[in-house]
């Protein structure tokens, strides 16, 4: 006998918004900003989303309805994660269905002014300190229906702030969850670093069930000021049951200097909307991507690298193995501002395709105003090479073995560009994982 | 008892031509073989077919290692087995270090029931093992944290071939013109290297234009092979006479095969002037 269960209506509807808001008891200024937000909502919702990042991800079966913002606490739930154990942190936060964890940090940075822990309680206590920075520089509501739909929604997420000249030595960790089948999170990652401040964040996405449908609607903002330095990675490692859309932009100001790192390996379906913002003199950013997608997944990142100061420099390179019938998608561009003269901008992307049936899309792009600068771009795209595999067998390696050996020397150039050495070493963990051989 | 690798009647194609026509040859465990003849007659053809690229196919005749046949074993388990072919041209693995490479490969070669997933030899063991023997050869141990070929010059992949073949002593090691394309000094060391390692626990076949390998590795057997026979087996004066004289003398002796040879290339440069 068939059981009929209730089926929920729009989960993201007027109704369920001001639930919401009511549940947050948040400032008013919050508040306005999450109105503000839900209008830009509603109205993007009507209109068609910008096909030329759009286009090539189909997201036609994605039903908004079927997940919803978990508003019971669950108790915690055990994660298989690749980063959590691995190291000693000097902080260490987790997000599980929206809920956090206290945070702990290093006693002698939250004595020099660190903040660390979640935006939802920060919000409240330390209000001043976001309220310049939350949403207004990098991830605008009004950038697209994600940002906008997160800018309204968004559930918590950690939040990073380093008073000026504070270096911290050690890596902070972050771990958003998803353990709930329906649920969905809205995590912020809100990083600030004042003048000359210093830190590493290393943040994971996991599922507590292979099983469990989810969705993420996050938004990343890491704002760098002069001469800071950030190292931030984000290993997006999902069961393959979660939809995952993101917008993630870092603002790097005048001779400060950003290494992020994106690992993509889960996620049903993935969009991922980043860039970054050359905005001062000499301002740099090294942007790293490893993608790894199998089965039926679909990849997409949609990277801009925009220049807008003189003598500012940045450098992507995007790896992907796809097996199966995977896919990956990457638009990529360049833009460079009138002003922005003496600019070094480089973006690559390589692909390797395993199956017969996956598929790649790499597009690589320029726009540049300026007369006196120096932007390459590439993409490359291939099968693993017959006389590779031949040769590794002739050396006693199976033919799975010498592939696996091959697909890990493909993504070592990303690792040697990463100096965390357990960044490096995570990341080789999760191709592995993921290629059956750990 | 020493192993033998038995070559009967073999017959070879490459894209439906054929290239060998009936070789035999038998080697064993200590034994140098120098096999000699013009370019085109057969020689990487038969050196890549005993190792099992997929682009040669046998047609007839038998490969076998003490008996047991190779014609239907992936290069995989011939090389477990203990065949191994140091490469005219190496291919470059980017991103994959000599040294884990290796690792791989030795594990593999000494473990041959092993699967991939299960345990390597010991980092330690190994490394001591690696650098003793690149240090035999006089190579930078830097080296083994390179990546494989990636930015070496043409003496350093020979080299690199040779430290393989130190590493895997095999029974049967073919050497395809692994000291072509280098200036005399760097044959000189591939020549010395592989004196030091060919003994008696490694049949050798060489297969080259030049003699100075030889005379560091004096070949008890000389086969001539023209128009995919081999047309001649004689001692390392015979290979000291070819050097010397070039194959006119044996296209002469042999004037049926010196004929296909003529056809063959024929056939070969009207190919060539129609994929022009």
């Amino acid at each position: 006998m068939l059981t009929v269960t209730p089926s929920r209506t729009t989960a993201f509807d007027v109704d369920v918004f001001e639930q919401f808001i009511a549940s947050r008891r948040e400032p008013e200024w919050v508040t306005d900003l999450r109105r503000n937000a839900f209008e830009i909502y509603r109205e993007l919702l009507a209109s068609e989303l910008d096909p030329e990042e759009w286009k090539r991800v189909d997201i036609r079966a994605f039903r908004p309805e079927k997940f919803s913002i978990p508003t019971a606490t669950k108790p915690a739930a055990a994660f298989d994660t690749l980063l959590a154990d691995r190291a000693e942190f000097a902080g260490f936060i987790t997000h599980i269905d929206t809920v956090s964890s206290p945070a702990k940090l290093d006693e002698e940075l939250a004595k020099k002014g660190v903040l660390f822990g979640s935006l939802s309680e920060l919000v409240q206590s330390h209000g001043d300190v976001l309220k310049p920075h939350l949403m207004t520089r990098a991830v605008t509501p009004d950038a697209d229906r994600f940002a906008a739909w997160h800018a309204a929604f968004w559930t918590g997420g950690t939040v990073l702030y380093v008073p000026r000249n504070v270096q911290i030595e050690k890596p902070l960790y972050s771990l958003l969850g998803l353990a709930t089948d329906g649920a969905a999170d809205f995590t912020h990652t809100l990083i600030i670093l004042e003048e000359g401040a210093s830190a590493t964040l290393l943040e994971e996405t996991a599922s507590a069930s292979s099983t469990a449908t989810g969705l993420h609607v996050g938004a990343v903002e890491l704002l760098l000021a002069a001469r800071s330095n950030l190292c931030y990675v984000q290993i997006q490692n999902w069961n393959d049951k979660v939809w995952h859309f993101a917008h993630q932009a870092g603002r790097v100001e005048a001779s400060a200097s950003l290494q992020w790192t994106a690992g993509a390996i889960g996620a049903k379906l993935a969009h991922i909307h980043q860039e970054v913002f050359l905005d001062g003199k000499g301002a740099a950013a090294e942007v790293n991507g490893v993608t790894f997608a199998s089965e039926k997944q679909l990849i997409s990142y949609y990277t801009q690298q925009t220049h807008n100061a003189p003598n500012t420099r940045s450098d992507l390179l995007y790896k992907d193995v796809v097996r199966d019938h995977a896919r990956c998608v990457w638009r990529g561009m360049i833009k460079v501002a009138k002003d922005a003269q003496k600019t070094d901008g480089y973006q690559r992307n390589d692909s390797l395709l395993l199956s017969e049936t996956c598929r790649v899309d790499a597009i690589p792009g320029l726009e540049i105003e300026a007369d006196d600068v120096r932007c390459t771009h590439g993409a490359t795209c291939g099968q693993v090479d017959e006389e590779q595999l031949f040769y590794c067998m002739c050396r006693g390696l199976r033919r799975m073995e010498a592939m696996h050996l091959i697909v890990e020397g493909f993504f070592q150039r990303v690792y040697d560009r990463i100096p965390v050495e357990i960044v490096r070493e995570t990341l080789g963990q999760a191709v592995e994982r993921k290629l059956g051989i750990s | 008892m020493s192993s033998l690798l038995k070559i009967t009647d073999l017959h070879v194609s490459v894209d439906e031509k054929p290239i060998l026509k009936g070789v035999s040859l038998e080697i064993r465990q200590g034994e140098i073989h120098a096999l000699m003849g013009p370019n085109g007659s057969g020689k990487s053809t038969l050196a890549y077919t005993l190792v099992g690229h997929p682009k040669y196919e046998v047609t007839s005749g038998t490969i076998e290692i003490d008996g047991v046949p190779l014609n239907d074993l992936d290069p995989c388990e011939r090389a477990r087995l203990g065949m191994f072919l140091a490469f005219q041209y190496p291919v470059t693995i980017p991103g994959v270090k000599v040294a884990d490479f290796l690792r791989h490969a030795v594990t593999n070669i000494r473990n041959p029931a092993r699967k991939e997933g299960e345990s390597l030899i010991p980092m330690r063991d190994f490394r001591k093992e690696l650098k003793d023997r690149m240090e035999e050869l006089g190579m930078d141990v830097e080296f083994a944290r390179r990546y494989l070929n990636e930015g070496f010059s043409g003496g350093e992949k020979k080299r690199m071939e040779i430290l393989q073949l130190a590493m895997l002593q095999p029974k049967f090691a073919i050497l395809d013109e692994t000291d072509s394309g280098l200036d005399s000094d760097a044959v000189r060391v591939v020549s010395e290297g592989l004196r030091k390692l060919a003994g008696p626990q490694m049949g050798v076949l060489i297969i080259t234009h030049h003699e100075r390998l030889l005379e560091y590795n004096v070949p008890q057997f000389t086969h001539v092979i023209l128009a995919g026979r081999i047309v001649e087996t004689g001692d390392a004066s015979l290979a000291h006479e070819l050097h010397n004289h070039g194959y006119a003398a044996v296209r002469q002796r042999h004037p049926a095969e010196a004929a296909e040879e003529q056809e063959h290339q024929k056939v070969t440069s009207k190919a060539a002037v129609v994929a022009n």
